[in-house]
């Protein structure tokens, strides 16, 4: 097992009371596996992934525990985490284009970075520009100041310098929601590439886009309203969904092909709970044309079939 | 990023108007499933009255209005008249002490602040209305207009100010606050225009401006409903800092003589102590307070710009 | 990058322009006659003040066309001609301000640079040490808001008068000359510490707020984020973040310059120090119009010059200004 997530509960501290961003996740990916974590604004997702790197300064740790390749990851304490960062755990954020500071050659970036963590530089810059040629930039790009890259080269050279030291878990955070398609194609492709290649050994793709996850993730792990509702292998999301919400969620996408005056396009109504004091039961209950009585009691997230796990008690019945 | 303006020390808080990257606005993104919007004022006026140096600064600058209203009501000495003994310390009689012409400093400084606030409200308010209106006109319209309004604030920036004070104010003999006032309006407004100019910039490209122009609302509408709301705070503090600047010109003014010389202000104070040479005689009474004065005000005024800002930019607080 | 410095340029030559202009039309256009209130200052004879009006109307270039008054003083101006003192006719301005330059840069330079660098240093200390941040800060905000010349005033009548460490006025002692030699050094530096720090310390106050600020920007920005969440060390993320933070402090070093100089030239006074304070303010004292103007058309070109100066450092560290948007592929 690469990383297990058991029970893993984050708070975020805002002045009306904790947002209970992320409740009693429990799940776990294997060496190699690339899991989608996927769900709408708001969800989770990003605060889930996120902790498993850096929490920032809202965020507490309520309970739980990650443990990455048998070792636990002490993701409250900020220093001890220190030592995973990078090298056992990275990250290529949402904000790719101005991760590297403007001022600096992106070279000198890179090499202050690896030293300020250990690594020698010149015994490792072979292997950073073999992987740059190998994303498609030429190793010159180490010479360049970042207003001289454009936007989708600012993206791989974060995503060469994210894996170069080849971690065991990659959080990949929102990276195509502000690409064009033909873009999120090409980094979607990389994604791939580098966890065949072993750069990466296993991989959280958070987005909102379900599209690119079924062309790109082995699993899908599906978040609403701070709570896991369903997660499977990729084919079962998007073929046989079981939690209603992805049902009305893979409904809710365009197809391509069809046409507005022959289908009409379902939206899901209403809106995801406040997250400073959620519902108790299951959170979907408002909005799912499903609920029963017995929904006022939350659905545990469990495995209805092997590598199936849905939080829903009309799934499991 | 935090706003500030080149003051006499240089720069008082950092030139947001010159930086490239102008602010990102007022609000960061809140914590995730948080309902936003409709307690936005009630969220400000939360921290601005929790804030210490705004409720501090805030609290200087009304004791200084209180002073600069009341003072005068509490003595029955005018400022200019000579009929004190001179060179008096502090007493009883002359709260303050008296000048080497025999003239009660008290009244003198508290017609003083009168003047300060003259010249900072009405100076600071001409700059900002021009600031405001050549930074937002350049920053909306762009194209050659805002050409054209750059150049026009370039060159007004890069004169010293004081240099065409200076000129000015020794060909014109200004005679009244007013007059000193109109003048430091008018020549200390480009760094304002910058300012206005990239923030209004930065504005007119987001989102929400974009939607409310394609559902088809007039500019004035945009303006008034989308653009104004989300940078008054800016505004505010543009505000604060031409009234902090424009009392620290006018006290130079004043000090070289070149302010009206028929009435009285804390920099002509000064300069009357210093020509006196009551430096040397030692009366501090005569020289402190003026000083002082200015410090509190302009002091304040800083204060709270930084409160403020802390209030309006969460980034900048302590949580 | 060419593009960039040539476009300040225009601005600068157009701004120069302007501000001679300023400078000529105001003597011209203001109400009241020079001369007139020149010869009731002098107390002429009246039998005198026919040919003394002649005198200075041709002395002043005020009996040709407006036109032509204005060429002509382009053409002096292109020659270094400033004209001649009023007060101290026939000595040129220009020899006048040669002669307080030299002090007031020595004042000016030494401040400017020290306090920036004090400044930011001092600003970007605060903003990690609480300590250090609850007791700089409040001081700085004094500081900032504190008059030069009140400030000068108040170190004069400290140091100066009351407790007779330094002296209170003058550039050097009186039994010293000008002259390179270590007496004379002394004594100047004795001389110059009040009037330095009362620059340098209203200054230092604002650059430290300035920097403080932008630090605790720029550590909330994304490659500040990025690096931490690689596990950088903070003096790592630090350095960066100082050194972005750095650039619009520079700008606002130029847009200060003009603040600066008139702080300068209030502190001088205070001092009685031979600068160009002092000479300015015994110009507005004597109505010496063409000393006055003199002075500020060379302030001006100063302050563009020094604004061209510091244009030129931000192209060399910012490299935004030197790359154009190259895309790649």
């Amino acid at each position: 097992m690469s990383l297990r997530v058991d029970d893993l509960t984050v708070y975020y501290r805002s002045l009306r009371g904790d947002v209970k961003a992320v409740d009693g996740a429990t799940f776990a990916i294997r060496d190699g596996e690339i899991m989608g974590l996927a769900g709408e604004s708001g969800c989770g997702k990003s605060s889930l992934g996120k902790s498993l790197i850096r929490m920032d300064a809202r965020m507490k740790h309520m309970r739980g525990r990650v443990e990455l390749d048998g070792q636990e990851l002490p993701i409250a304490d900020d220093a001890k985490m220190n030592a995973f960062r990078f090298r056992r755990v990275s990250i290529v954020p949402q904000y790719s284009m101005s991760a590297l500071t403007p001022t600096r050659k992106v070279g000198t970036v890179a090499r202050e970075l690896l030293e300020s963590r250990g690594e020698g530089f010149d015994e490792v810059r072979p292997e950073l520009r073999r992987r740059l040629e190998l994303v498609g930039l030429s190793a010159d790009v180490l010479d360049r100041y970042p207003i001289e890259l454009s936007g989708g080269m600012k993206q791989r050279t974060v995503m060469v310098l994210s894996t170069l030291l080849d971690p065991s878990l990659l959080i990949a955070d929102e990276i195509t929601s502000a690409l064009d398609v033909s873009s999120q194609r090409a980094v979607g492709e990389l994604l791939v590439e580098f966890r065949d290649r072993g750069f990466v050994k296993s991989m959280i793709v958070i987005t909102h886009d379900l599209a690119i996850l079924y062309q790109i993730a082995d699993t899908i792990l599906v978040m609403y309203a701070g709570k896991l509702a369903e997660k499977a292998p990729a084919e079962t999301i998007v073929g046989a969904p079981r939690h209603p919400y992805t049902r009305l969620l893979i409904s809710s996408l365009p197809e391509v092909g069809v046409r507005f005056d022959e289908t009409r396009l379902a939206g899901i109504p209403g809106k995801p709970p406040s997250l400073l004091s959620p519902p108790t039961g299951c959170r979907f209950r408002d909005r799912c044309p499903l609920a029963f009585a017995k929904c006022e009691e939350e659905p545990p997230f469990i495995e209805l079939e092997p590598g199936h796990e849905v939080a829903c008690w009309k799934a499991a019945a | 990023m935090p706003l500030t303006e080149p003051t006499q020390s240089g720069v008082a808080l950092p030139a947001e108007a010159v930086a490239d990257a102008a602010r990102s606005g007022a609000q960061t993104a809140p914590a995730p499933g948080v309902p936003a919007a409709p307690r936005l004022h009630s969220e400000l006026f939360y921290f601005a009255f929790r804030n210490w140096k705004f409720v501090l600064g805030s609290a200087v600058v009304l004791a200084c209005v209180a002073i600069a209203i009341v003072g005068p009501w509490l003595t029955d000495h005018p400022p200019l008249a000579f009929d004190g003994p001179t060179d008096q310390p502090p007493s009883s009689e002359y709260w303050f002490g008296t000048t080497s012409y025999g003239q009660d400093v008290y009244s003198q400084f508290v017609h003083g602040l009168r003047a300060a606030f003259l010249v900072g409200g009405l100076g600071g308010g001409i700059a900002w209305v021009l600031g405001v209106g050549v930074g937002f006109t350049a920053g909306y319209r762009g194209g050659w207009i805002d050409d054209v309004l750059n150049m026009l604030t370039n060159v007004v920036l890069v004169i010293p100010t004081l240099a065409i004070l200076i000129i000015v104010a020794a060909y014109l003999q200004v005679q009244s606050y007013t007059t000193e006032a109109v003048i430091i309006g008018l020549t200390s407004w480009p760094w304002a225009a910058r300012a206005v100019r990239s923030q209004t910039f930065s504005l007119k490209t987001r989102e929400f401006v974009e939607v409310a122009r394609l559902s088809g609302r007039s500019t004035r509408q945009v303006i008034a409903t989308e653009l104004a709301p989300n940078m008054s705070s800016y505004l505010l503090m543009t505000f604060i800092l031409l009234f902090g600047g424009a009392i620290l010109i006018g006290a130079s003014l004043d000090f070289l003589g070149l302010g009206p010389s028929e009435s009285i202000s804390l920099g002509l104070m000064m300069n009357n102590a210093f020509l006196a040479s009551a430096l040397l005689l030692g009366s501090w009474w005569w020289f402190l307070p003026p000083g002082l004065g200015i410090v509190a005000i302009v002091g304040g005024l800083y204060v709270m710009n930084v409160g403020l800002d802390e209030v309006f930019n969460p980034k900048l607080r302590e949580l | 990058m060419t593009r960039y410095l040539a476009r300040k340029v225009v601005i600068y030559l157009l701004t120069f322009f302007v501000a001679v202009t300023i400078d000529w039309a105001i003597p011209r256009f203001m109400p009241g006659d020079p001369i007139e209130g020149l010869l009731s200052r002098m107390k002429a004879q009246p039998g005198a003040t026919e040919e003394l009006t002649g005198y200075y109307s041709h002395a002043f270039g005020f009996d040709v066309p407006l036109w032509q008054q204005y060429l002509n003083f382009w053409a002096a101006l292109l020659h270094g001609d400033l004209g001649r003192s009023i007060a101290n006719f026939p000595t040129p301005v220009s020899e006048l301000i040669m002669g307080a330059l030299p002090y007031t840069l020595a004042l000016l330079i030494p401040a400017i640079l020290l306090s920036f660098w004090a400044g930011n240093k001092t600003g970007a200390l605060a903003a990690r040490r609480k300590v250090l941040d609850n007791t700089v800060l409040p001081a700085s905000y004094v500081l900032t808001a504190t008059p030069q010349m009140w400030l000068g005033i108040v170190l004069a009548w400290l140091f100066a008068s009351t407790w007779a460490i330094f002296p209170v006025s003058g550039a050097y002692g009186l039994d010293v000359q000008p002259q390179w030699s270590l007496e004379f050094a002394l004594s100047f530096l004795h001389h110059w510490i009040l009037p330095f720090s009362a620059l340098f310390l209203v200054a230092f106050g604002g650059w430290a707020i300035g920097m403080r600020n932008m630090i605790i920007y720029e550590l909330e920005s994304d490659y500040s984020n990025y690096l931490t969440a690689l596990g950088a060390p903070s003096k790592l993320v630090r350095k960066y973040a100082y050194r972005n933070a750095l650039l619009p402090q520079i700008t606002g070093l130029a847009l200060a310059l003009g603040a600066v100089v008139a702080g300068a030239i209030v502190v001088e006074i205070v001092f009685s120090y031979p600068g160009l304070g002092t000479l300015t303010l015994s110009a507005i004292q004597n109505r010496d119009y063409f000393l006055i103007q003199g002075i500020f058309l060379f302030l001006i070109t100063g302050v563009l010059i020094a604004n061209f100066v510091i244009d030129l450092v931000y192209v060399v560290i910012d490299p935004r200004t030197r790359v154009g948007m190259q895309g790649g592929s």
